[in-house]
């Protein structure tokens, strides 16, 4: 039997670096402007802005996390693949082209257009901040664990030092790259993980005859106790009704939070035009579904080939699900590549979050409401933008250290949960509903983001239960776990009754001008030219 | 009324302008061919992927049901929803080419052409 090398996954993953570092440091040498270092000029083409969300959106969650469900749980895990690639036809169709005609780097951009500017790009700002910081929560807890498995650090003390490195190296990559080294970042790290991932599916399906069937037989096989179930829904959520229904608003919460996310919406500024904004979003999907599919073979296969007592007995669990099968397949120097994909991945991710989380307090707060948009530079956005890239680096490495051991899906599900509530209902009323107005923006994003907290905060993911955040108290009055089912239609409601409560009517001639440029694309931002 | 900037890029139209090209026949084509194809299409997958969540969540016989080999109703189900995703993308961009895009243009044109 093969054994994991901890220098070897050291040293793969130090190459990863050394070659990104590199490649950020190319790409900073034309960022000057605000435009260049928050949406890298506008200058990437469709197809490269396509790959780079990808690797935004492929965390270590959809790997691991989805692999490894698959592995343990079978179907279930499947689902929630679904959910995710879903999603991105509400981008595709509702949000991508409309948002890139009338913003410039931020959410806020697009929800204070037509809006009074101050109160509407703080409430945007803030549930950007909120989401970002769930979502960089989650990455950095993830890492804790991967650490543990890939390179045999156990102690807390050490992992909380690999979780500073992995904090520090993407402040670095923040600083000096911008928009545009983080996106090539994401670039090279999404080629490397599709094409890894595709590899061991090809692998994994040629041991059993290029035969997905005889494949799932084989995972039924090796899992005596879950046996037939593996393959059907139910083996995760099918308990009782209180974990259907805890699915049922999971399942909502990740088709309706994609749209919302801002380091997603954020990655379509960086493209010249709405045309390009939507191929990218068209690679995307064809990207992250194939990557989808992968997955299927690669946790059946881990559950075929490891086997979940193995699988289940490993020090990041479910999680350690497509390393070992990297390891069963194609021994240490296979687990090493896998291992630094992944670790790439979460580098990756955090960096753009944390752009993002920057880019809206620079942006949103700093050059719109202390300035009131008359910053007398556009350096002084930058700088500012800099600086917060430390501090946000600074609060996700102590939140790191702090949540690791945390449960990883529930702070991503967190994230999506408040993106769906308190974002996307304010994006879609301010594109489509000419009546839309500030008291409404205001309802939906805080009343969303009250809504949502307080009910995870009431939630057995937090309190009451052996795997509860506070394991000794029991304030858990809200019976799921995942508050979308809840949260998304108050949100709904409430921007709809914000808006008719309030006697405050719509700017129509700003609505004219909202609307004409997010369909026609006049006056939309331009692509700069080095 | 606060307006902050919105950078334009050149010449910046002026508010009568978005009024009248709002109003204008075209615009409102535009905004027609839009709206006709993405609500329906965005009602449609959506009720695809609510009927088929409901499924998995309280039809765990039906789904459960081998079709062929150890494949059955569920990863079918699951795999149309991959398929159904990659369809409307496809048909959403040929639509736009078509359909959106010279429109888009010309009125694109008109606005920042001359700022009439």
């Amino acid at each position: 039997m093969n054994e994991s090398s901890p220098i070897l996954n050291i040293s793969i993953f130090g190459v990863f670096v050394l070659i990104t570092l590199f490649v950020v440091i190319r790409a900073s040498r034309n960022t000057k402007t605000a435009a260049d270092y928050l949406a890298a000029g506008r200058a990437f083409t469709g197809p490269q802005n396509g790959i780079a969300i990808a690797g935004d959106y492929l965390s270590a969650a959809s790997f691991l996390g989805i692999a490894g469900a698959i592995a343990i749980n079978g179907y279930d895990g499947f689902l929630y693949s679904i959910g995710f690639l879903v999603a991105w036809l509400i981008a595709l169709l509702l949000v991508a082209e409309l948002l890139r005609n009338t913003g410039k780097y931020t959410m806020g951009d697009v929800l204070s257009f037509r809006m009074r500017q101050r109160p509407v790009r703080a409430a945007a700002a803030t549930s950007t901040m909120a989401v970002s910081f769930f979502y960089l929560l989650a990455q950095m807890a993830g890492a804790g664990g991967l650490v543990a498995l890939l390179l045999g650090i156990t102690g807390s003390g050490g992992q909380a030092l690999v979780i500073a490195v992995v904090g520090a190296l993407m402040i670095a990559y923040v600083l000096i790259g911008g928009m545009k080294g983080t996106t090539w970042v994401q670039i090279i790290k999404a080629v490397l993980l599709i094409a890894g991932a595709g590899i061991m599916t090809v692998w994994v399906l040629g041991k059993y005859g290029f035969n997905l069937s005889t494949l799932l037989g084989a995972a039924v096989d090796n899992a005596p106790k879950a046996g037939e179930k593996l393959l059907g829904p139910g083996l995760a959520y099918g308990k009782n009704g209180t974990t259907k229904l805890d699915f049922l608003s999971l399942a909502l919460a990740l088709v309706l939070g994609t749209a919302g996310l801002p380091h997603i919406l954020m990655r379509f500024y960086t493209v010249p035009t709405a045309k390009e904004a939507r191929r990218s979003v068209v690679w995307a999907i064809w990207l992250i579904g194939i990557f989808y599919l992968f997955t299927l073979v690669l946790g059946y296969g881990a559950g075929a080939l490891v086997g979940p007592d193995k699988i289940n007995g490993a020090p990041g669990k479910a999680n350690s699900a497509a390393p070992l099968l990297a390891l069963e397949l194609g021994g240490p120097i296979l687990l090493g590549l896998i291992a630094a994909v992944a670790f790439a991945t979460i580098l990756a991710v955090v960096a753009g979050l944390t752009i993002t989380a920057s880019a809206s307090f620079a942006h949103d707060i700093y050059a719109n409401i202390i300035k009131k948009g008359q910053a007398e530079d556009k350096d002084s956005e930058v700088k500012v933008a800099r600086i917060t890239a430390v501090v946000i680096g600074l609060v996700s490495i102590g939140g790191g250290i702090v949540a690791n051991g945390q449960n990883i899906a529930f702070l991503v599900a967190l994230a999506f949960a408040v993106a769906a509530s308190a974002n996307l209902p304010t994006i879609l009323y301010s594109l489509f509903w000419k009546r839309f107005n500030t008291s409404g923006a205001l309802w939906s994003i805080y009343g969303g983001l009250a809504v949502t907290i307080t009910l995870i905060v009431l939630s057995p993911a937090v309190s009451g239960q052996p795997t509860s955040m506070f394991k000794n108290s029991d304030f858990a009055l809200f019976p799921l776990s995942n508050p979308g089912i809840v949260s998304i239609p108050v949100a709904f409601l409430l921007g709809y009754i914000g808006t008719i409560l309030s006697r405050e009517k719509a700017d129509p001639i700003k609505q004219a001008e909202m609307e004409v440029r997010s369909l026609t694309g006049a006056g939309a931002e331009k692509a700069i030219a080095h | 009324m606060s307006t902050v900037e919105h950078t334009p890029s050149e010449s910046a139209p002026d508010a009568q302008t978005w009024v009248d090209v709002q109003a204008s026949d075209d615009f409102a084509q535009l905004k027609h061919r839009l709206r006709k194809f993405v609500f329906p299409v965005s009602g449609l997958f959506l009720a695809w992927y609510l009927l088929y969540v409901l499924l998995a969540d309280y039809a765990h016989g039906f789904m459960s049901t081998k079709v062929f080999g150890n494949i059955n109703v569920g990863l079918i189900f699951g795999l149309l929803q991959f398929v159904s995703t990659f369809v409307i993308t496809t048909l959403y961009v040929r639509h736009a080419n078509k359909n959106l895009d010279p429109l888009a243009e010309k009125l694109r044109g008109e606005i920042e052409g001359d700022g009439k």
